[in-house]
């Protein structure tokens, strides 16, 4: 660790204003305050100090993101060796396979996205802000193995300047950057993102993996459920642990719990929001279990399947307690995350054209988490006043 | 002649055509402005029609300006509209049918366009016919500008066509290029009419 220190240190007059490299400036400074804690702190103002900043909170969530993204992999191989019909055992081969389907899309993520951000601080003669290091790992999660990469690039570029850069940078942005992308693909590239030829990578990269037939199909229980409503006994055990077809990061439920185990433990994600959303959902799908249409599959989903299947544990840990997009008062985390939760569940069962409602919800509540503030916030105020007009 | 082309009136003509615009400076018309420019033809049509109902029903207000009440202006001012906009959409249900089907309520929602009624009240009220003709003109023309401009992005990247015409060749495709779903959305062409308000401002802002 000292030998780091000094090093940068030692690098540092290089990258100072009249330095040779000061063009880099903003660089140097990101990595640096990412590997070491700052020991600069605000001369000015009233100021409530943590032990952590923010990169350190990032680190967490990339940190808790890990097993999902390490399960993701595994389970891109395994579906493709499902499809090709090749060794079930070979978990190493399927593991490699996965790695390699992955990593060009985590790659083509951070570049992008950082490369933005880069240029943008450099031109407002800002730092480098750090909050596209989350958002750089997430979206490759949520995405479908088969993306090409210049759309993803496209959808990445697309949400950090539109979604983030315009309204001001890390921690001013009102919907969540991720999904903001991935809507992005969603509605631009309806062909990419859903149907039933996405799931499966079906090209052999380095000789690893498998060749697949073209048009060899493997669609998502939910979207088996809002076809045709065959579902069968095992799909639950499935879809806990993860083997079904799905978004790269999204199919495992005990990773997903993993990453969120963390996110709670260190106080990162806000348990409110995680538990409501998973309230919402599930008191919704049980109203739709009694009173839906009995000829609506998708409606007569027990709510542990609608859970666990599709986007809803992804979405309802790492995206809904996204601090700078959810409700900030403690008291309208709550109804944030439920609302959040109602809507995913009644945009999955009311629409056939979206068989996955969870990135709706999330960008939808994002809009109404600062009029929920407000009420939560005046209700407060009006709490106080009539208190103090009794005396 | 040399009266009717003044300097004032060649800025009563200029001026909403850059620095007065009424789409990107005004932001009046934007309704119509992100429903009829998913494909070029429609916006051009759209643009032309708002210039000619524009430019007429300025130079009629502004020829009965001082024969119309205070108090009942504005409802004379629709009358005017309205039956230029009925004129416009039965000369296109005639020659361009296709078109008109495209922009459907569009044409007849001219009645509304806040720009129309923004250019009778503030400018065809106050001056003569020849000025508010030529402002009447200068708005249209300066709302269809952004229109094309839109349009044609939209086009370009949503159906990968100019005027109905492919401009793509079809190698693009091969090589895995895919037209854009959502720039045949309103949702998109929001997005790229703050883009060009972005461009018109940054750029206005480095010349002063």
């Amino acid at each position: 660790m000292n030998a780091l220190r000094n090093y940068l240190d030692k690098i540092k007059p290089n990258f100072e204003e009249g330095g040779k490299l000061h063009a880099f400036r903003s660089v140097f400074d990101g990595f640096e305050t990412f590997l070491f804690v700052p020991n600069t702190t605000a001369k000015s103002g009233v100021h409530v100090h943590d032990a952590i900043d923010s990169k350190r909170i990032m680190s967490f969530v990339v940190i808790a993101l890990i097993p999902a993204l390490l399960f993701g992999m595994y389970n891109v191989g395994y579906q493709n060796a499902l499809a090709g019909g090749g060794d079930m055992t070979d978990h190493v081969g399927m593991f490699l396979f996965g790695f390699l389907a992955v990593l060009p899309k985590i790659l083509v993520s951070y570049i992008v996205g950082l490369g933005i951000e880069f240029v943008v601080a450099q031109w407002k003669n800002e730092e480098i802000q750090e909050g596209y290091l989350v958002s750089g790992i997430i979206i490759p999660l949520i995405i479908p193995v088969t993306t090409p990469l210049w759309i993803l690039a496209l959808a990445v570029a697309f949400s950090v300047i539109f979604a983030k850069e315009i309204f001001g940078g890390t921690g001013m942005n009102i919907f969540n950057v991720a999904l903001v992308a991935r809507a992005f693909l969603f509605f631009s590239y309806p062909g990419c993102l859903t149907g039933d030829s996405v799931w499966v990578e079906s090209s052999s990269i380095f000789g690893l993996g498998y060749d697949l037939a073209d048009g060899a199909t493997c669609a998502t229980p939910l979207g088996i459920a809002a076809a045709n409503g065959a579902q069968s006994a095992s799909l639950t055990i499935d879809s806990i642990t993860g083997l079904i077809p799905g978004c790269i990061g999204e199919t495992s439920v005990i990773a997903i719990a993993l990453g969120g185990l963390l996110l709670l433990w260190t106080g990162v994600a806000s348990w409110k929001t995680m538990f409501s959303v998973f309230v919402g959902g599930a008191l919704t799908a049980i109203l739709f279990n009694n009173f839906g249409a009995a000829d609506n599959a998708v409606a007569q989903l027990p709510w542990y399947q609608h859970i666990t299947l599709g986007g809803f544990c992804f979405g309802a840990v790492f995206m809904a307690t996204d601090p700078v997009t959810s409700a900030r008062t403690e008291t309208g985390k709550y109804f944030y995350g439920f609302f959040i939760g109602v809507i995913a569940i009644v945009v999955r069962v009311l629409n056939p054209g979206y068989p996955e409602g969870m990135m709706l919800a999330i960008l939808f509540m994002n809009v109404f988490a600062a009029l929920i503030d407000y009420y939560v916030v005046q209700s407060n105020i009006n709490k106080r006043a009539n208190r103090a007009k009794l005396k | 002649m040399g009266k009717l082309f003044s300097k004032e009136n060649q800025e009563v003509f200029s001026n909403p055509l850059n620095l007065n615009n009424p789409v990107v400076v005004q932001v009046l018309g934007i309704c119509s402005a992100l429903a009829v420019t998913s494909q070029l033809k429609p916006a051009i049509v759209m643009g032309l029609s708002v210039t000619v109902i524009t430019a007429f029903s300025n130079l009629i207000i502004s020829l009965l300006r001082k024969t119309i009440p205070n108090r009942i202006r504005i409802i004379v001012q629709l009358v005017v509209v309205a039956a230029l906009v009925t004129i416009v959409s039965m000369i296109l249900k005639a020659y361009v049918y296709d078109v008109s089907v495209m922009l459907s309520v569009y044409v007849g929602l001219i009645i509304t366009n806040c720009i129309l009624m923004g250019r009778l009240e503030a400018f065809a009220m106050q001056n003569g016919p020849w000025e508010s003709f030529l402002d009447g003109i200068g708005n249209g023309i300066g709302y269809a500008i952004i229109l094309v401009v839109v349009g044609f992005v939209r086009e370009l990247l949503g159906a990968g066509s100019i005027l109905g015409f492919k401009v793509l060749p079809q190698a693009v495709y091969d090589a895995g290029y895919m037209n854009n779903g959502m720039m045949t959305m309103p949702a998109m062409a929001l997005i790229l009419l703050g883009c060009v308000i972005w461009a018109h401002r940054a750029y206005n802002d480095e010349k002063k």
